[in-house]
């Protein structure tokens, strides 16, 4: 929960909402972009981000990216992450 | 445990073994005479275990494993309101998944689930707000939790369900900051900190001269660092060569992640919904002065604590700690995970007593997970 995840943006989805889709880890999930959005949202498409609990906090690059998935892999957290965002689905039906 | 040789980059980790072993050797650090630098992270903690580097290091240095894991300082009273809240006709209680097993005096939210009440995981609260919007004849609580990483995710979720006019969501918000249990762990006698790995993705948003009090007033260095083990590392002889150089200072070894003055965005929305307590319990360190957030009243009507009227610190005075726990003794470096009574007997992950054994990020859980041989050795 306090390391996130990085993940890149693949597509703005709701500009009025700051949300966009974020591929994590092979995952698509709907992210907040607001903390990273200092320009038009179209041009974060593309970009490399640090997600944490479904907002993008970062802008990083992707050797970075790279690194802090490693890093996240061997701690266990990244499959964590996931799982986290496969329950949070479940939830939303009420199904877990 | 691991060996450099199976890091990333071994050489460089190399390199930076062989750097602190210099610097250490010039200030004279023994195994009884040590330098010791808490790691204020919680993520940090679990790195330094799963990677060995308290045993890779020179002997000379001891890490002391500070109190930032949100999950460990959960105060027992705080758990038992959120079951209060979420055993309410018409709830719908959501959580991210770390806080589900954090005992509260009698249950933990698990075991309130167990016993019907509507708790959900979620990822993220962005998940609790949809909840919201689909069930709109039911109360949608988030448990907002964590340090200044988290913080600005709730903020901008409040923020959001302001406009949308989302009125069944609300946040019950047990936020707590990380400078100030630093300060208070500076403050007490017993202590004996020589310098600080700092935090790096609370530092994303805070910056990293929010820690400028740790080298001006306290003269010690702070370095904030990143979490592979090369910046462990890296930040371990940065510390170093500011004790032997006399200097105490503040420094960025995550400058790629970290900016200076932190997330400008997550700031101001921090600013905008959340004030600081006058106070806020941190379990097993007890009360500490401005060291949690509330709600502020321009937006009460998000505000769980006001909407179910359970107010923090309305309850009963904190819980005592369960028999036998020295969780603050651990979280204040004072003693060592394994020396606690309940250690691996009335406390295992699976069971934890403690908060400290719940979290991957508890120092407890950490030396459980990683340190069993060696643990037995000391
Ligand atoms: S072993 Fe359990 S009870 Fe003892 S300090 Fe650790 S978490 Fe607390």
């Amino acid at each position: 929960m306090c390391l996130g995840i990085p993940g890149q943006i693949v597509a703005v989805t709701d500009p009025e909402r700051m949300l966009a889709m974020a591929e994590i880890s092979g995952v698509k999930r709907e992210v907040n972009v607001a903390p990273v959005a200092t320009g038009p949202l179209q041009d974060l498409v593309g970009k490399w981000t640090l997600i944490h609990v479904g907002f993008a906090m970062a802008l990083i690059d992707e050797d970075e990216a790279e690194a802090t998935l490693q890093a996240l892999h061997d701690l266990g957290e990244a499959q964590a992450e996931l799982d986290a965002m496969a329950a949070a689905e479940a939830a939303q039906e009420g199904r877990e | 445990m691991r060996y450099a040789e199976e890091f990333r980059d071994p050489k460089a980790a190399k390199a930076l073994l062989a750097g602190i072993d210099a610097v250490a050797g010039e200030i004279g650090a023994t195994r009884d005479n040590s330098v010791r630098i808490m790691e204020i992270c919680g993520g940090h903690t679990h790195a330094i275990f799963r990677y060995g580097l308290d045993k890779l290091v020179h002997e000379g240095i001891e890490f002391i494993h500070g109190p930032g894991c949100p999950v460990c300082v959960l105060p027992m009273a705080r758990v038992d309101d959120c079951i209060e809240i979420a055993e309410k006709d018409g709830v719908i209680f959501t959580t991210f998944g770390d806080a589900m097993r954090v005992p509260g005096t009698r249950r933990s939210l698990l075991q309130a689930k167990a016993d019907g009440a509507d708790i959900r995981m979620v990822y993220s609260p962005l998940d609790a707000l949809e909840l919201a919007r689909r069930n709109p004849e039911r109360e949608v609580v988030f448990f907002g939790l964590g340090f200044e990483t988290t913080t600005p995710s709730t903020a901008l979720s409040i923020q959001a369900a302001a406009r949308e006019g989302i009125a069944n969501f609300s946040v019950f918000c047990t936020h707590i900051t990380v400078p100030p249990p630093i300060r208070a762990l500076l403050d007490d006698p017993h202590m004996v900190l020589d310098g600080f790995v700092g935090p790096g993705h609370v530092s994303m948003v805070i910056g990293i001269h929010a820690y400028d009090f740790i080298a001006e007033e306290y003269g010690k260095p702070i370095v904030v660092a990143g979490f592979e083990p090369t910046d462990l590392l890296q930040s371990v002889l940065m510390v170093l060569r500011q004790l032997r150089d006399g200097r105490a200072e503040v420094e960025n070894q995550y400058a790629r992640v970290v900016p200076e003055h932190g997330n400008p965005v997550s700031l101001a929305a921090i600013a905008d919904v959340y004030e600081p307590r006058p106070s806020f319990e941190w379990r097993g360190l007890g009360e500490i002065d401005e060291s949690g957030l509330r709600i502020r009243d321009s937006y009460a009507a998000f505000d769980a604590e006001k909407k179910f009227g359970i107010g923090y610190g309305a309850g009963p005075a904190a819980a005592d700690l369960p028999e036998g726990c020295s969780c603050g003794a651990v979280m204040s470096g004072r003693m060592k995970p394994v020396h606690c009574p309940q250690f691996g007997r009335g406390c295992t992950p699976e069971s934890p007593l403690g908060a400290l054994m719940v979290s991957s990020e508890g120092a407890c859980a950490a030396y459980y997970q990683y340190g069993g041989a060696r643990a037995a050795a000391e």
